[in-house]
C-alpha cells in the first residue's frame, strides 16, 4: 500500500465535476480530504490517497486528464 | 549558534521543533521559523553587524543556521549602486540598484543556498537536492562541493546546455527529467518524500527561504540604516518579496533603523508589520508566468496556477508557494504588481546594460521593464529613493539576447575597417 498527499486545484466549470467521488468510485484508492478552498470559479483540494502505488498513479493520471490540476502539496519544487 | 526556537505552521500555528520538515501534519500549511527574538535583541547592534564577516553572515544573528561553521561561498555583501544614468531616463533623482548578479554563483540563490546547506550539515545530510532549471542548479551544486557533502540536481531534459554546464562543472549527480513542466514539479516532490536528502526548496525550506531576508537586511545597512521608499523587485514562488518585506520589519523592531523605536513583534513573528516601515512593495513578473501579479490585479485572495510560457525561466513558477503571502505583502506594505510584457523583457535587459554597465537575466529584465512603468505611471516620485534588485547574470540567459550580436566585419586593412565604420553611422543616423 501506499500512501501520497497531493492537491488538486479546479478552475471554472471544473468545480462543479464531482472529481473526488469518481476518483474513489473508479479506482481503488481512498481519498481523505485534509484542507479546501472553494469558490464560484476556483477551488483547490488537499488530499491524502491510500492505495496500490499503480493505482495511485493511474487515478492521478486519469484527475490530469480531466484537466484539474495536479500538484505537489506545496506548489512548484522546480525553481529557476 | 542560532537563536531558533522551532518551526510553527503559517495557517493553524501548530509548533514543531527545528527539524528537515516543511508542512504541518495537521493542516498541511507551511512551516516558518520562530526565533527567540528577545534574546537577539539583547545581543544583536549595528556594530555587532559591521564587524562580522562580508557575506550573508554578518547578519547571523537573524538566520535559522549555525553560523560557526557555515557553508559559505561568500554569498551576498553585493554592490548597491546609484543608477544615476539610468535614473536620469526614468525621472528619478534616487535610483539604486542591488547587484545580486555578482554572487559567486551569479544568481541571489547564493544566499537561500548557503542557510540551507549549513543547516543541511547542521543536521547530519549527506546529499543536498533541488529540482531547478537554472540558478538554483549553479548554487546548490557549488555548496555542496564547498561543503564536500554530495549534491543531486534535477533538471528538465531540454535544459539549455549553458545552464547544464554551470551546474555540471561542481561535480554534482545531474538528473535530466524527461516530461513535462507538472511531471517533473510531481516526480521531485514525490523524491523529496522518499529520500534521506536535504531538498533546498522541499524539506529545507523554513531554513532555505529565510536567506532571502538578507537582501532587505543589506539594502538598510548600505543605505545607513534607513529604508527605501520603494523597492522593486522580481517574483517567481513569492518567498523572497514576503521575505524581504520580513527583514526590514525585523530590523525596525529590533530598533537597528535610524530613528525608529523598536517594537514587538506580536503573535505572528512571519507578519509584523513595523508602522515605520513605509517601503512600497513593487512586484514584477513576466507576463507569460504571472499568476500572482494577475491576482492582485483581479483583487482576488487565491492564486490562480498558470502552465508557464516565458522567457524569464527563472522567474517560471505556475503555482507559487508564497503567492498568497506576496498578496498580503502587497496589501500591507501599499506596494503593486505587474505582469511585465514578454517583449519588453529584453529591452529591459539592454537598457540596464546600456546606461549602467550591468549585464543582468531574464528576471532583471522584467525588473528594470517593470521599473521603468512604475516611474512613468507617476507611482514613484522624483525625489523618492528607490532600490531595484538585479538577481541574477546576463551569461546565464545569453539566448535571450542573441540578437545583439552585429559585428562590423572587415577585412585585415584599414580601408575596410574605415569603409564598414562608413557605412554603420550612415545606418545609425
Amino acid at each position: 500500500m501506499d500512501h501520497q498527499r497531493v492537491k488538486f486545484i479546479f478552475q471554472g466549470n471544473q468545480v462543479k465535476d464531482p472529481i473526488i467521488y469518481q476518483l474513489g468510485h473508479n479506482f481503488h484508492i481512498v481519498t481523505n480530504i485534509r484542507r479546501a478552498v472553494v469558490q464560484e470559479d476556483m477551488g483547490w483540494v488537499i488530499l491524502e490517497l491510500d492505495g496500490e502505488k499503480e493505482e495511485i498513479e493511474r487515478g492521478l493520471q486519469w484527475v490530469s486528464s480531466t484537466g484539474v490540476r495536479v500538484d505537489p502539496l506545496s506548489g512548484d519544487v522546480v525553481e529557476g | 549558534m542560532a537563536f531558533l526556537n522551532g518551526l510553527k505552521c503559517r495557517e493553524c500555528a501548530r509548533e514543531y521543533p527545528a527539524e528537515a520538515l516543511n508542512v504541518c501534519d495537521f493542516c498541511f500549511g507551511p512551516l516558518e521559523v520562530v526565533y527567540d527574538y528577545a534574546t537577539i535583541s539583547e545581543v544583536i547592534s549595528r556594530d555587532r553587524i559591521t564587524k562580522g564577516p562580508l557575506s550573508i553572515w554578518r547578519y547571523a544573528d537573524l538566520l535559522p543556521a549555525d553560523s560557526l561553521n557555515p557553508v559559505d561561498i561568500m554569498a551576498g555583501y553585493t554592490p548597491l549602486l546609484k543608477a544615476d544614468n539610468l535614473g536620469k531616463q526614468l525621472g528619478l533623482n534616487n535610483l539604486y540598484l542591488k547587484n545580486d548578479s555578482v554572487n559567486p554563483s551569479f544568481s541571489f540563490k547564493d544566499r537561500v543556498v548557503s542557510v540551507a546547506a549549513t543547516k543541511a550539515v547542521e543536521f547530519g545530510f549527506e546529499t543536498i537536492a533541488c529540482a531547478s532549471t537554472g540558478n538554483l542548479a549553479c548554487s546548490v551544486a557549488a555548496h555542496a562541493a564547498r561543503a564536500g557533502i554530495d549534491a543531486i540536481v534535477f533538471i528538465p531534459a531540454d535544459l539549455e546546455k549553458g545552464k547544464v554546464i554551470g551546474a555540471a562543472i561542481y561535480g554534482p549527480t545531474l538528473v535530466a527529467v524527461d516530461g513535462t513542466y507538472d511531471e517533473v514539479n510531481r516526480l521531485c516532490s514525490e523524491v523529496g518524500d522518499n529520500y534521506p536528502w536535504a531538498f533546498v526548496n522541499i524539506n529545507m525550506r523554513p531554513y532555505y527561504a529565510e536567506g532571502s531576508k538578507t537582501l532587505g537586511y543589506e539594502v538598510a545597512e548600505q543605505l545607513g540604516w534607513r529604508l527605501p521608499d520603494h523597492v522593486v523587485i522580481p517574483s517567481a514562488s513569492g518567498a523572497m518579496f514576503t521575505k524581504i518585506w520580513k527583514g526590514f520589519n525585523e530590523l525596525a523592531c529590533l530598533g537597528l533603523l535610524e530613528g525608529v523605536k523598536a517594537s514587538s513583534f506580536g503573535i505572528d513573528q512571519n507578519t509584523a508589520h513595523h508602522p515605520d516601515v513605509k517601503t512600497r512593495m513593487h512586484m514584477t513578473q513576466a507576463a507569460g508566468c504571472s499568476p500572482i501579479a494577475t491576482a492582485w490585479e483581479n483583487g482576488q485572495s487565491q492564486v490562480r496556477p498558470v502552465r508557464p510560457n516565458s522567457i524569464a525561466k527563472s522567474l517560471a513558477i505556475g503555482n507559487p508557494a508564497d503567492g498568497i503571502y506576496a498578496l498580503k505583502v502587497l496589501e500591507e506594505s501599499g506596494g503593486s504588481a505587474q505582469a511585465v510584457p514578454e517583449n519588453q523583457v529584453v529591452e529591459g535587459i539592454k537598457l540596464l546594460a546600456s546606461t549602467e554597465g550591468i549585464f543582468t537575466e531574464t528576471a532583471g529584465g522584467v525588473v528594470i521593464s517593470g521599473l521603468k512603468h512604475l516611474a512613468e505611471s507617476g507611482a514613484l516620485q522624483k525625489d523618492e529613493l528607490v532600490v531595484a534588485y538585479i538577481t541574477g547574470n546576463g551569461l546565464k540567459t545569453q539566448e535571450a539576447v542573441e540578437q545583439v550580436v552585429n559585428p562590423l566585419e572587415v577585412r585585415p586593412m584599414l580601408s575596410s575597417f574605415e569603409e564598414a565604420l562608413r557605412e554603420r553611422t550612415l545606418a545609425k543616423r
